[in-house]
């Protein structure tokens, strides 16, 4: 198992020793991130929704990292992003409720954001969905950061 | 209805029993052996497995959503986690002797029992008279069609009619990555702490194990240390 | 008897949350406590399941209104949801005179929060347990124990 900070070297003739996890990961990680993309929008016509949509994304960047280190995974989506990610997701639920309360309805009662009670529903759900996506997303990738970042007591040699 | 008297009726086929019966013979076993295990590394990876099996049970339970969230977060993510905080502790867990797993046991038995003389007051599986299926259950799925028009109603329900547990859910998720963050810190150099209880100053340096301790500041933070 | 066999799902549900239960009692070990912890709030959410499953039931998703006349066996071919539901099309519900039935929406609602619950909860153990370790040199509880009741009888190695 490779120290995480650092990405694979190769050996003495030259050949990448994780050279196929490399190709693969490099086909696969857009199309999960799409894939969690697809599960987030239809969420309201089959299983899915803001939480696994969430999930799938964060797994994305996760493999990301544990692929190619997770120095290169903190330059591409950075930290401080990642902070703020968080509270933005939260914010843009609760402030789709104080929406709702600044137009004269009950907080989260999402009938009067659009021109009748159903379209108001559905922008109201495709607004807190994508709270709810931007939270799970960068909550889960933050955690991975700081578990990763941590320098472990034992090496890696004596496992 | 009885086991028996189901596999008559047409809708509860023998295909649908015995993926049922196999999928719970499964996750018993899998659990079991969760028990006896002694290598961290084996134990993440059993209760990875115990949740993607019981993913698959949610979806033979007409539970898909349910069945994605458990597969995406119990088998995805909380594996990774494990894993993750399993290589930054220990590889090996020591036995338990048996004058603890003797008093474990007792409790253990003593309320399985207890549950199990209540199961007899528990609604028959599929019954769609049950307390739990005639109330508002039920009214989500016809008030869906009315007001909200869309098809999936447990997206419905949990962002529209359980709109307020949703936001506490969600601020739970993101109370618990700011603990993390406190905790460990977003580049992995949180916790150096120092706290004065009973008027005695004690920090990473004083702690317990300090005499075998490894001073793993930077130079940065042993210099501002000293200062 | 014949009681029995319909709550078998109950019973080996009962049966795998005692056995996380006793993981969580038994192992000194902290991260196999959270392990354990795991495995039984999982079987939680499976009693939760099957008390939500109506046998003859479909997912709680509904089903469009245009019949496009039977198959072989005489059940109805129905269409497919997000074409029809963006065009506004109908439903077909649940009630007396129709033949379709949903399983109860509502349990899979809680269940869907406790799962993230559950993972919120796990991260924060996890987190605690490798603070403990740099600080202890150690995950299994009675060493804490037993370096804790020094460290309070002896002071700080000062």
């Amino acid at each position: 198992m490779t120290d995480p900070e650092t990405t694979p070297v190769a050996d003495k003739f030259g050949n990448d020793p994780h050279v196929l996890l490399r190709v693969i990961a490099k086909f696969l990680i857009p199309l999960i991130a799409l894939f969690a993309f697809y599960v987030q929008f239809h969420g309201d016509y089959g299983p899915g929704g803001g939480f696994q949509a969430g999930v799938i994304l964060a797994a994305s960047v996760i493999l990301y990292a544990l692929i190619f280190g997770l120095a290169e995974a903190k330059k591409a989506f950075p930290p401080r992003l990642i902070r703020y990610g968080m509270t933005l997701g939260v914010i843009l639920y609760g402030g789709t409720g104080i929406l709702n309360f600044i137009l004269g309805g009950e907080f989260l009662n999402y009938s009067n954001l659009g021109k009748d009670a159903v379209a108001g529903q559905h922008y109201g759900i495709l607004a807190v969905e994508l709270g709810v996506l931007t939270t799970v997303t960068t909550v889960m990738i933050a955690i991975f950061y700081a578990f990763g970042s941590r320098q472990p007591e034992t090496s890696a040699e004596d496992w | 209805m009885s086991l028996f008297a189901a596999a008559a009726d047409p809708i509860f086929t023998v295909p649908v029993i015995l993926l049922d019966i196999s999928l719970l013979a499964l996750l018993v076993v899998v659990a079991f052996a969760l028990v006896r295990m002694r290598s961290l590394f084996g134990i993440v990876m059993l209760q990875g497995v115990y949740s993607l099996v019981s993913a698959a049970w949610f979806v033979s339970l007409d539970a898909v959503d349910v069945a994605f969230t458990e597969a995406a977060v119990g088998a995805g993510v909380s594996t990774v986690l494990m894993l993750s905080a399993m290589l930054l502790a220990d590889r090996k867990s020591t036995p338990v002797p048996m004058r603890r797993q003797f008093g474990a046991l007792m409790v253990v038995v003593l309320a399985g029992a207890a549950m199990l003389y209540a199961v007899g007051d528990m609604p028959a599986f599929g019954d769609v008279n049950s307390p739990a299926n005639a109330y508002v259950g039920m009214d989500f799925i016809g008030k869906t069609a009315e007001e909200i028009q869309i098809p999936n109603v447990v997206t419905a329900v949990l962002a529209s009619y359980r709109g307020y547990d949703t936001f506490g859910e969600v601020v739970v998720i993101f109370s618990a990555g700011l603990g993390v963050l406190l905790l460990l810190g977003l580049n992995g150099n949180a916790g150096r702490w120092e706290a004065k209880p009973n008027g005695q100053y004690i920090n990473d340096r004083s702690a317990p194990s300090a005499a075998t301790a490894k001073d793993t500041r930077t130079s940065d933070q042993k210099a501002e240390g000293e200062a | 008897m014949s009681d029995l066999f319909s709550q078998y799902n109950y019973i080996i549900v009962i049966i795998l949350m005692m056995t996380g239960l006793y993981i969580v009692f038994a192992s000194r070990n902290l991260i196999k406590k959270l392990a354990g912890l795991s495995v039984f709030q999982t079987s939680v959410f499976l009693l939760y399941i099957t008390i939500a499953k109506v046998s003859g039931g479909q997912p709680p998703i509904l089903l469009e209104d245009k019949g496009y006349g039977t198959d072989k066996d005489g059940h109805a071919l129905l269409e497919g949801t997000i074409q029809t539901a963006a065009g506004g099309g109908s439903y077909i519900l649940p009630g007396p005179g129709s033949d379709v039935l949903y399983s109860n929406p509502l349990p899979h609602v809680l269940i869907l929060t406790a799962i993230v619950v559950g993972v919120a909860t796990l991260s924060i153990g996890l987190a605690l347990t490798v603070r403990i370790r740099e600080v202890y040199h150690t995950i299994e509880e009675d060493e804490i124990e037993a370096a804790d009741f020094v460290y309070n009888l002896e002071g700080t190695a000062d």
